[in-house]
């Protein structure tokens, strides 16, 4: 009760209202400096298992023309370009999204099949699985004991 | 007082943030337990309207939600994709999500006339401007 009728005294009718009112202050200031991350483009996610990889890639705006995959032993390309939403001069309000070439290379964990690679683009996210070839698999060795 | 000021002042990460996630607009949770991202952004304005390009990759046509509230615009983007199955993560780059971004607009709007398409995960929305305001002239006698 003592300490309540003190918090009201010296805080108006909440102790902790300056504290976060403060707090969102930081985080205001913080959130409008927050830089782009400065990851490459396009973000790329890699699963795997022991037959072969699947990627998938997030490429929004990038058409099926403009995009080039090859495969060489273990490194696999990803090469593009994202055309700019209008070819007109105009009065940006807000620029954030980038247009231009790429190009990534990502170094898969084995040698994959060259022959054996599906890559299909939906909805602006590119997805490729990938296999590993029959004789570079892990095979299973049978123990076999002798008595 | 003090609490009118930190309601305000909750909206603006989710408009000054590109690609990050973000707060919820209103406050409070959301029934989906996906992280929420603030779409990358391009606004440019024609003679007629404005555009607006929001990457959103994942999203398919059905999954975009696009409200005008006076002049408030959302825009919202719904992913359905899950890690394929029988696979294990062995580099991850981006975590898939929902994107929500809010926009407060500064010139009318003709709100019948909106047209939203997305293609390639990339949302492109036009904004007609409504016509010219019909100015009043008031005339001043002097008494």
């Amino acid at each position: 009760m003592a300490t309540s009728d003190f918090f009201r005294s010296w805080a108006g009718s909440d102790p902790f209202t300056e504290m976060r009112r403060l707090q969102n202050e930081v985080n205001r200031l913080l959130s409008s400096y927050q830089v782009a991350p400065s990851a490459s483009f396009p973000p790329v996610n890699a699963f795997a298992n022991e037959d072969g990889v699947a990627l998938s890639a997030q490429l929004p705006g990038v058409e099926q023309d403009d995009l080039e995959i090859s495969v060489f032993r273990d490194t696999l390309t990803l090469r593009g370009k994202r055309q700019p939403g209008t070819n007109e001069r105009q009065a940006y309000h807000r620029r954030e999204r980038g247009h231009g070439e790429f190009v990534r290379n990502i170094s898969l964990p084995f040698r994959v099949d060259p022959d054996r690679v599906e890559a299909t683009v939906q909805d602006g996210v590119l997805r490729v699985s990938l296999h590993r070839p029959e004789q570079d698999k892990p095979k299973r060795i049978k123990v076999s004991g002798q008595r | 007082m003090a609490d009118k000021q930190v309601r305000t002042q909750q909206r603006q990460p989710a408009t000054t943030s590109g690609g990050q996630e973000v707060a919820p607009a209103e406050g409070g949770e959301r029934t989906r337990p996906r992280p929420v991202y603030a779409p990358r952004t391009d606004i440019f304005e024609t003679d007629d309207g404005l555009v607006i390009l929001a990457d959103m990759p994942g999203v398919p046509a059905d999954g975009v939600d696009v409200t005008l509230e006076r002049n408030v615009l959302t825009i919202r983007g719904r992913t359905e994709d899950s890690p394929p199955q029988g696979f294990s993560p062995v580099y991850l780059e981006y975590q898939s999500g929902d994107y929500e971004r809010v926009f407060t607009l500064f010139e009318d709007i003709e709100a019948e006339r909106i047209e939203a398409n997305v293609k390639a995960g990339v949302l492109r929305l036009f904004l007609p401007k409504a016509g010219p305001a019909q100015t009043k002239r008031i005339q001043v006698r002097a008494s």
